[in-house]
């Protein structure tokens, strides 16, 4: 009781925070275990050894032009992968966007027809949407490799799904964080409901949309190298194929192409929103 | 303007169709007859999901191997990741903030995936190397962010604690660290998150996890088996998201 008494009196944080580190090492206890934490493992001469011989491999990169012809016509897979798998997204959110958005509601003016059936119809497709964006893509990836084979045709698809999920649910959300006012107005004077959309809401809503979707495309090159790692084409599926053969000259060409790819998506996209503002 | 509009969409379809070209990627072929009732058929494999107790057991098993590969390589970041912000905030003069900063840079450019691969090959199959790889990535992203509250933190307390006598070290712990630990723990619960879901999946390259069940349950054809696990993936993240919600709810309720 001195003891702490004592302690207390120089640091009075001392003691919460004792307990704090204690209660900390208690829970972290199981983790561990879990987690088969072990650094001791990396050390182990079976794994260091082809680790540090693959590492080495690293410099100097792969360099021939063979090898840098294959890899230039992966870097174009990716980013083809990318570019259809967002377009197709966007095939997929956008009429599925208009039937979830509350702005365009006709029973949001006074009564109308057929209101249940409508909204009937409206949750349906928010829980498709839901669905589309809850699995990874990842997890989609490697469904659609079994399904339709190695290849970019899985990566496209996966992509088409899980964008598609996300680029509705925030089309949906950008429409309706504009004024309703106008599309109200044009529909309250007789307007159909695609035109009180083009004429009322698209005008608002255009610029933020197109911004939405470079951004998701800049993702979806990250992505498609990512996907890749099941087998979805591209470089991912090229980055996996040295790892497996431990081939670290290869390996090190791909990864920096992957950041170059990267930081060069990452340009593009800045660029073209920043000429949308 | 109008011109301008029109060009852009010729420009998009056109970059549009030459990515389906080069991909020779076919729409029609997808939705042929074959091609769908291949499609339903695997598809169907995966209904009913298998519940048996048994089963449902061991996707628990792997869900917390998920959550644990998932906090410990959060833990393990947050630490390395402070260790590394001190000279990355220029701490230790201009040299050791270019190393830190590019040294957090590396780390934070390569996916999360790539560095599990990378670990399976350094440490073998099975979470330990899930938590590796999740830890080197999130090391970088949290790294940069901590090194970032300390430049904007105030440093006047620590230099009081200094001119008033205090050793470098304990004028860090009690004059700057209480400024910028709410903030990242903040960061670090954020990264947790992002971290549960991410840790679902590193398991496809053999990194432990419900991933890793989900792989093998696809590589033996056990579609119904795999059903039950995505579901399990599913239910994780919603607990996961909903929990987030509940707490930063309570949070900034707490504050405001």
């Amino acid at each position: 009781m001195r003891l702490s008494a004592a302690a207390a009196s120089r640091d009075p944080a001392a003691l919460p925070r004792l307990a704090l580190a204690a209660l900390a090492l208690v829970l972290l206890w199981p983790a561990i275990r879990l987690t088969e934490f072990d650094p001791a493992t990396l050390l182990d001469p079976a794994n260091a050894r082809p680790m540090a011989r693959f590492l080495g491999q690293f410099l100097p990169p792969e360099a021939s032009l063979e090898f840098l012809a294959l890899v230039g016509r992966a870097t174009l897979e990716t980013l083809a992968i990318a570019t259809l798998g967002t377009a197709l997204a966007f095939a997929i959110a956008f009429p599925l966007s208009l039937v979830t958005t509350t702005s365009l509601s006709l029973s949001a003016l006074g009564p109308a027809r057929d209101e249940p059936l409508r909204r009937a119809l409206r949750y349906p497709a928010r829980l498709v949407l839901i669905v589309l964006r809850a699995i990874p893509e990842l997890v989609w990836a490697l469904l659609f490799v079994r399904a339709v084979g190695l290849g970019a045709t899985a990566g496209v698809l996966a992509l088409a799904i899980t964008y598609g999920g996300m680029l509705g649910k925030v089309y949906a959300e950008i429409y309706e964080s504009a004024s309703n006012r106008p599309a109200r107005a044009l529909m309250e004077a007789g307007a159909g409901r695609l035109q009180a959309f083009l004429y009322g809401v698209l005008p608002a809503a255009l610029q933020e949309m197109v911004s939405y979707t470079i951004y998701r495309w800049e993702c979806a090159v990250r992505a498609s190298v990512i996907m890749g790692f099941v087998g979805a084409g591209g470089l991912g599926q090229q980055l996996e194929l040295s790892f497996r053969m431990l081939n670290g000259a290869e390996a090190c060409t791909i990864l920096a192409t992957f950041l170059l790819l990267v930081l060069l998506a990452d340009a593009l996209s800045a660029f073209f929103r920043r000429l949308l503002a | 303007m109008k011109g301008l509009g029109v060009a852009v969409v010729v420009a998009l379809a056109s970059v549009i169709w030459a990515s389906a070209a080069y991909l020779k990627f076919d729409l029609l072929a997808l939705f042929s007859a074959e091609a769908r009732t291949g499609m339903l058929q695997y598809a169907a494999g995966f209904f009913p999901p298998d519940v048996s107790a048994e089963y449902l057991r061991r996707i628990g098993a792997g869900a917390l191997e998920t959550l644990a590969i998932s906090g410990m390589s959060t833990l393990l970041a947050a630490i390395f990741g402070m260790l590394v912000a001190l000279p990355a905030a220029g701490r230790f003069g201009a040299a050791a903030r270019a190393a830190a900063r590019f040294i957090l840079n590396a780390l934070r450019s390569i996916p999360e995936l790539v560095f599990a691969a990378l670990m399976v090959l350094a440490a073998g199959l099975g979470p330990f190397a899930g938590t590796l790889a999740l830890a080197l990535h999130t090391t970088g992203v949290l790294g940069r962010l901590f090194a970032e509250a300390l430049e904007n933190t105030p440093r006047e307390s620590a230099e009081a604690l200094v001119h008033a006598g205090a050793p470098r070290i304990a004028a860090f712990f009690y004059g700057t660290l209480p400024n910028v630990l709410p903030q990242c723990v903040a960061y670090a619960l954020y990264r947790w998150e992002i971290n549960i879901r991410m840790a679902a999946v590193l398991g496809f390259v053999g990194a432990g996890g419900l991933g890793q069940m989900l792989y093998v349950a696809l590589s033996l054809f056990h579609e119904a088996q795999a059903a039950s696990v995505i579901l399990g993936m599913l239910a994780l993240v919603l607990v996961v998201d909903e929990a987030s919600a509940q707490l930063r709810r309570r949070l900034a309720s707490a504050q405001g």
